[in-house]
């Protein structure tokens, strides 16, 4: 055989074939047959494909993964573990493109598997993607200011992005969004986890550090160890992308909240109900609509609380504290006036 | 158990203590007991140990005086005594010693123990010190003691003993003796009369640089085929300097993202113009052009074709250059990874392999040779497997849904593993043993390392996914797989290591050896680092961090462009008869060296602190605030490495497209020739 080149490498590749079979072909094929979408979730609109074109032409792919992975540290970008169903909508979009599941394998930004629900803010994104940097000032994603046009005076159906003065560059016009930055806005938007249907469980995330600790460290005790909240953190993770680590808000786009009436407010009622619900009050001063970001990121009313008292007690604010149970109490009876 | 600082440097204290006094009772023990023992070997051991001078003092000595021999002094019953004090020394420190752990448990705890303690043990180490001291200069005074007693034996002996003198006259004769320095070369003058030494140059100053072996001599290959080789090395270098270029401007983009805004340039389309570019162009091209050399020489046959070679080079750079401007223009095939191009643009590029695979069978089918060589072997199965491999990733017919992602799996993994790694194992089993003159150490390992690297290569694609929804079974067998890939890196490390096995010492002669053995140690650790990452733990620390992009550029650059190098560096004055200046080769090695460290470990350092970031549940944000120091690193060492890159295309250049001083010298004999030619035969 070892003298003999036909044998030998017909042996080789029928091996390495035989294997290519085994391990990628026959699972490949297996998983597009027994697959279906869930049924809560929708096919993207054409807007939304012109986008998800407009994603991978701008190989967003790069640094932005689209996968929540059964461990407990990928629960802060969905409220479930992926499953295979979540990708059964995606096909080949035309001849010259493969099938664009948009995985990912580098972590370089965050995860955008649920980023419609984690941040559907239209005003935030698109300053964001005009320069990243007016909203997240450590940001190292380029900027896709040739995504928007300057226009002189804009028509009553363009979206204009009030970016700040120091990002502006010199620029005096009007800085309005392309179709292009709309149809990628709106593919971010789409981008949502469904929930599973019918109450099926869904699977665990793996590791989960405050179970171990609590089982390895109060073996005595019979109650589990309160989870401590880092208000900060969760701050950080949950609201500062928009009202900025300073508290102080972006002027025309988002609300400052130092000094802000409703966090001095000694009463949580309206805090808690915009944190749960959102609230649009403040769009006619140029402010942005705020989204439900408690239900959206399904916070608990222990980390709403610690958020809470982290925006009560900074900045200069100094307001009274509350507690998981008033936060709790409040969460209850706006389910109920639904 | 509560053991404060104190207690135990009170401890480590005494211990000094104890260990000082026990060298001294040693020392004192030795000193007595020495002068007891005076026999035949010891006074030859003390004959040997007199240096020149004092042997002829004695002997001066010696012929003056012949008297009798008086009798040796006798031993003095003091070492005895000194010996049996510092025994009890020694067990009196002891005790004071185990006296301390037996305080120690519990007792500590209260201050009042602390003191008493502390009042106990103060006076017991002064004591000890003060003896220690004394005993000290006790053991200097028997020392010197010994050495007068021993001294004035000596010159007794000589005075007295005529046996004693001999020997002494005989050692004096013996350290009298010198060479003549004319032993081995005799008295004749040194003539080369068989015309063994070339080139002869003295170099009478320093030497700032150590100067290696010159390069071998020009073989006598094909022109045609050189030069198809030339032009796959030679756009392969572009394609290094090009893509190195777009590799170290995406690294200062992480430091200053707003260096630009131009969409042709923003850094997601440039990514895969990098990663592509450096894979087709600069290392597969490269590596089919040496493979062009490697799968001849090993066949002793010609080439079937040249001109299927330059079809293959017209067509994997069309696809470099139509890939590279298209990912610019945002035309990609969906962004997997190494899968960025589009098919019409790999199309080319595997149309490219499949004819230079066809042509590389048919010259091994016309071999010479009754045994294909195991670089046969390698080449051959990487370029079949790699158009297996495109092929399996761009046909449409399984890519629906999570099948793409399993492919991509597949794909990515297979085109490092079984196309680069491979390919360059094959140059590397004819190369290695070539640059070192020895035979490989063993065909039996490269034959293992052979058949378990397809075996566990192909396996392990889905080990990018871990955790993601793809079946689980399929992420444990890619596991699995990566820890199986330890056996191949293992037989291939050890064949290669022992092959060089006694010729470590050409290491420091050569200038291309360094690049094989980097290469080799990177295969290692590159490798392993690849088993070690697939684990579901580590998994969950280093997956999607900056360690990944650590990882593919140790064995990207650290295993296959170190390795390529080696190889040109090695191929290319043979091809053509020239050389690069040793210095410039020395400096592309260490920069290249010293920049892949300073790119790799600070982003391993940050890419892991990233990693426990985020399983603590740090923001997000922070992470990245914590990375830009370890990014600038990482822009530091790759401008070290492209810095490199320059030189090795300058050096690329000497090789290729310069006259040596040889060829200019032939070029003026020959011309000189002709004008005496025509002085004798004016025949025009």
């Amino acid at each position: 055989m070892y003298n003999n080149h036909k044998l030998l490498f017909a042996l080789a590749l029928c091996f390495f074939v035989a294997l290519t079979m085994f391990v990628a072909i026959i699972p490949a094929l297996d998983i597009q047959r027994n697959n279906a979408p869930l049924p809560g979730s929708r096919p993207l609109t054409k807007l939304e494909t012109e986008g998800k074109i407009v994603f991978i032409a701008e190989g967003c792919i790069a640094c932005h993964t689209q996968q929540v992975r059964n461990v407990d540290m990928d629960k802060v970008w969905g409220l479930r573990p992926g499953i295979a169903a979540d990708y059964a909508r995606n096909e080949r979009m035309d001849v010259w493109r493969n099938t664009a599941t948009l995985m990912g394998s580098e972590r370089t930004g965050p995860d955008l598997t649920n980023i419609g629900n984690r941040q559907p803010s239209t005003v935030w994104h698109l300053m964001h993607l005009y320069n990243p940097r007016s909203v997240v000032a450590a940001s190292v994603m380029p900027s896709y200011a040739w995504l928007f046009e300057v226009k002189d005076y804009n028509f009553p159906e363009d979206v204009t992005v009030n970016v700040p003065e120091e990002f502006r560059k010199g620029i005096t016009g009007k800085i309005v969004a392309s179709h292009r930055a709309l149809a990628l806005l709106a593919y971010l938007k789409s981008l949502k986890q469904v929930p599973l249907p019918g109450g099926k469980p869904a699977p665990i995330f793996l590791y989960a550090k405050n179970e171990a600790a609590a089982a390895t460290n109060s073996p005595g005790k019979n109650t589990p160890a309160k989870p401590a909240y880092n208000g900060e953190a969760l701050y950080a993770t949950n609201c500062q992308t928009c009202h900025q680590g300073n508290g102080e808000g972006l002027l025309g786009a988002f609300p400052p909240l130092k000094g802000s009436k409703v966090v001095l407010n000694d009463n949580p009622e309206v805090q808690v109900t915009i944190i749960m619900q959102g609230y649009n009050g403040r769009v006619s001063e140029g402010y942005g609509i705020m989204p439900p970001v408690g239900t959206n990121n399904n916070l608990s009313p222990g980390e709403i609380a610690a958020i809470i008292n982290h925006e009560r007690g900074n900045w200069g604010n100094n307001s009274k504290k509350v507690t998981e149970e008033e936060v709790a109490k409040i969460i209850a009876s706006l389910k109920k006036s639904k | 158990m509560e053991i404060n600082f104190y207690s135990v440097s009170g401890i480590f204290l005494i211990l000094l203590l104890v260990i000082w006094l026990l060298r001294l009772a040693l020392r004192l023990q030795k000193e007595t007991a020495e002068i007891t023992e005076m026999d035949k070997d010891r006074q030859s051991q003390q004959v040997s140990n007199l240096d020149k001078q004092q042997i002829s003092r004695l002997v001066k000595r010696g012929r003056k005086k012949h008297t009798r021999l008086v009798n040796p002094p006798k031993n003095s019953a003091t070492g005895i005594k000194t010996t049996l004090l510092s025994i009890a020394f020694t067990v009196i420190a002891i005790r004071a010693n185990a006296q301390i752990p037996a305080g120690d448990n519990g007792v500590l705890t209260s201050p009042g123990m602390l003191i008493m303690l502390a009042l106990v043990l103060l006076p017991i180490i002064a004591a000890v010190f003060f003896i220690c001291i004394k005993l000290n200069s006790l053991v200097k005074k028997t020392r010197y003691q010994r050495l007068w007693k021993e001294a004035k034996y000596i010159t007794e002996m000589v005075d007295c003993n005529d046996a004693f003198y001999e020997e002494m006259l005989k050692r004096k004769k013996a350290l009298d003796f010198t060479l003549n320095n004319a032993e081995l070369a005799g008295n004749q003058k040194p003539a080369d009369e068989k015309g063994m030494v070339h080139n002869i140059t003295e170099v009478n100053t320093i030497r700032f640089f150590a100067s290696k072996r010159r390069a071998a001599k020009k073989h006598d290959v094909d022109q045609a085929v050189v030069k198809l080789i030339i032009w796959f090395l030679g756009t392969a270098t572009f394609w290094l300097v090009v893509g190195t270029s777009i590799g170290e401007y995406l690294g200062i983009k992480f430091v200053s993202p707003d260096v630009d805004h131009v969409s042709w340039l923003s850094f997601g389309r440039l990514r895969p113009v990098h990663t592509n570019m450096v894979f087709w162009g600069w290392s597969s091209l490269a590596m089919i052009g040496l493979g062009y050399y490697v799968v001849t020489t090993v066949s002793n046959a010609a080439i079937f074709s040249i001109k299927k070679g330059y079809q293959t080079l017209v067509l994997l750079n069309t696809a470099v250059i139509a890939g590279s401007l298209s990912l610019m223009a945002g035309i990609n095939n969906s962004g997997g990874e190494y899968r960025e191009y589009t098919w019409p643009v790999m199309g080319l590029f595997a149309l490219g392999i499949v004819i230079t695979l066809i042509n590389f069978i048919q010259t091994i089918a016309s071999r010479k040779t009754k045994e294909i060589y195991i670089s046969n072997w390698y080449i051959i199965a990487a370029m079949m497997f790699l158009t297996v491999i495109v092929t399996v990733g761009y046909i449409p017919w399984w890519q629906n849904g999570l099948g793409e992602t399993i492919i991509q799996g597949y794909y990515m993994h297979q085109a490092v593993g079984m196309w680069f790694m491979l390919f360059n194992l094959g140059l590397i089993y004819y190369f290695l043993p070539q640059q070192l003159n020895t035979p490989i150490y063993s065909y039996s390992l490269g034959i293992l390392a052979f058949w378990s690297q397809i075996l566990f290569y192909t396996l392990i694609g889905t080990h990018h996914f871990i955790f993601s929804s793809i079946p689980w079974w399929l992420q444990t067998v890619a596991i699995v797989g990566s820890m199986g890939m330890l056996i191949p890196v293992f037989s291939g490390t050890t064949n290669f290591l022992m092959t060089f096995r006694g010729n470590y010492n050409k290491i420091s002669r050569s200038y291309t050896l360094p690049f094989y053995l980097t290469g080799i140690i990177f295969y290692f650790t590159g490798s392993t680092q690849g088993t070690a990452e697939a684990f579901r733990s580590t998994n969950l620390v280093w997956h999607f961090t900056d360690f990944t992009v650590a990882h593919s550029h140790i064995t990207m650059y650290g295993i296959i462009a170190f390795m390529l190098w080696a190889c040109i560096y090695t191929l290319v004055p043979r091809l053509t008869g020239r050389e690069p200046r040793q210095g410039l080769v020395g400096a592309h090695f260490w920069m290249a060296l010293i920049g892949i460290l300073f790119y790799t470990i600070p982003l391993m350092i940050g890419g892991t602190l990233k990693g426990m970031a985020w399983v603590q549940g740090k923001p997000f944000i922070d992470g990245l605030i914590m990375m830009a120091p370890y990014w600038l690193w990482r822009a530091i060492g790759g401008s070290l490495m492209w810095g490199s890159h320059l030189i090795f295309a300058w050096n690329m250049y000497t090789m290729v497209d310069t006259k040596t001083e040889a060829e200019i010298k032939q070029e003026i004999f020959e011309r000189i020739e002709q004008a005496d030619t025509l002085k004798v035969n004016p025949i025009a």
